[in-house]
């Protein structure tokens, strides 16, 4: 990067961070699942969780030190919103739920530190989060209800004409909610980490631009952290309106 | 595949869109989310519910104490109440009886003194009456003396003693009889 800038042309490569880094490979013939730098920081950010949740619990007493309220109230905050989106009845999904949010909690901050690797800003990972939520959830509301779950893509209420035109983007937008989950937390990981990188990349291209490069760098780290906390929050509470469709129908 | 993957880099595309990269990406990835579900469901959150439990049952118990430690102390109090108008009720009776004893006592002992008084002024009359009776009958013999002593001088044997008696008896009765 440095060197292309002394060619006095700005050549940013914001996508570099992204690379996927094998350490070593584990080929099964049809694919390779060798550990990348994407699994390092996975084990990383389920380490720092374990790390923090367990000392945090491990005092376990009455009147809580600092760290056992910070672990306690995010408990009940995802706990209080799984109840209050999808009822009492979907709190038997609540550690799943919780695993999920604080995963990509932990994966999206530990993403903010330099020179580290978001794990959540690649497609591969949020796709198979939310096709795993989509997948549950559908198979949830077919042992609940059984065939009466198709009534969920049928409205009822509508006019007869418009039943059949309104079943089909019923059904288009419910098999399109994988997708817009999955895209809306990678996109916007990909998105803030790439603009980042630019405006970065514009402080080694001109001596000029160094001080506006620093304090727009400053001003978009932190918006990227309320960005990393928020997409947390937003994959998870759509989990549990997807989750409360899928028990309630609507 | 590392070689392919730089190349792939530094051509300028989208990682993101390298699609080698997906079965590692989701089998690693499923393997953390396995790895923490496990670690989270099997002891973290029981402990942390755990804890919140206790501290909802801890309050509530404590809560209850106080509601019995209060309800302790309201029987307390209206015991307290309850002895304290005893004892007032207690004293004031007393205070009554003692009161109507001393009166009682009063009146006997002033009904003596006045019979007492009385006697000794019916008492005291009768000496008075006596002293004074005496005294007459002196002053009336030493008048009557007197009386015969001065005639004597004057008209020499024409003192009689009856008429004189008689004569000092009509003058003291005359000036009151007292002095």
């Amino acid at each position: 990067m440095a060197k292309e800038a002394v060619e006095g042309e700005l050549n940013i490569d914001p996508m570099h961070q992204f690379d996927i880094k094998y350490f070593f490979d584990i080929d099964l013939g049809i694919a390779n699942i060798g550990f990348t730098n994407s699994a390092l920081f996975a084990f990383i950010a389920v380490a720092a969780i374990v790390v923090f949740l367990w000392s945090a619990v491990s005092g376990h007493s009455l009147v809580p030190s600092r760290m056992q309220s910070v672990a306690e109230s995010i408990y009940e905050f995802v706990r209080n919103m799984v109840r209050d989106t999808a009822g009492d009845e979907a709190l038997k999904y609540f550690p799943y739920i919780f695993t999920v949010f604080i995963f990509i909690l932990a994966c999206n901050l530990i993403g903010m530190i330099p020179y580290s690797f978001t794990v959540t800003s690649h497609f591969a990972v949020t796709v198979f989060l939310a096709l795993s939520v989509f997948i549950s959830v559908t198979v949830i509301g077919f042992l609940k209800h059984g065939m009466h779950f198709f009534s969920f893509f049928w409205p009822a209420q509508a006019p007869a004409a418009l039943r059949p035109v309104l079943c089909i983007i019923e059904v288009i937008s419910y098999l399109a909610r994988p997708i817009s989950h999955s895209i809306r937390l990678g996109a916007n990981m990909m998105a803030g980490h790439a603009v980042l990188k630019v405006i970065g990349a514009f402080a080694g291209a001109s001596a000029l631009l160094v001080v506006p490069s620093v304090l727009g760098i400053v001003g978009l780290t932190a918006l990227e952290v309320l960005v990393a906390v928020l997409q947390a929050y937003v994959f998870t509470i759509l989990t549990c309106v997807y989750l409360n469709d899928a028990l309630n129908l609507h | 595949m590392a070689t392919e993957n730089i190349d792939h880099a530094q051509s300028g595309g989208m990682p993101q869109l390298d699609f080698s990269t997906w079965a590692s990406q989701i089998f690693w990835t499923a393997v953390a989310l396995f790895v923490l579900y496990k670690i989270l469901n099997g002891s973290i959150l029981p402990k942390i519910s755990g804890a919140l439990e206790d501290r909802h049952n801890a309050i509530a118990d404590d809560l209850d104490k106080a509601a019995e430690l209060k309800r302790q102390a309201e029987d307390a109090e209206a015991a307290h109440t309850a002895a304290l108008a005893t004892a007032k009720a207690d004293a004031n009776k007393i205070v009554a009886e003692a009161q109507s004893e001393i009166d009682a006592e009063f009146a006997t002992a002033s009904a003596e003194a006045d019979a007492e008084i009385a006697a000794r002024t019916a008492e005291s009359e009768v000496r008075i009456n006596e002293v004074r009776a005496e005294a007459q009958s002196n002053a009336k013999s030493i008048a009557t003396d007197t009386a015969q002593a001065i005639i004597e001088k004057l008209a020499p044997g024409l003192s009689d003693k009856s008429t004189v008696e008689a004569a000092v008896s009509r003058a003291l009765s005359a000036t009151g009889g007292t002095k």
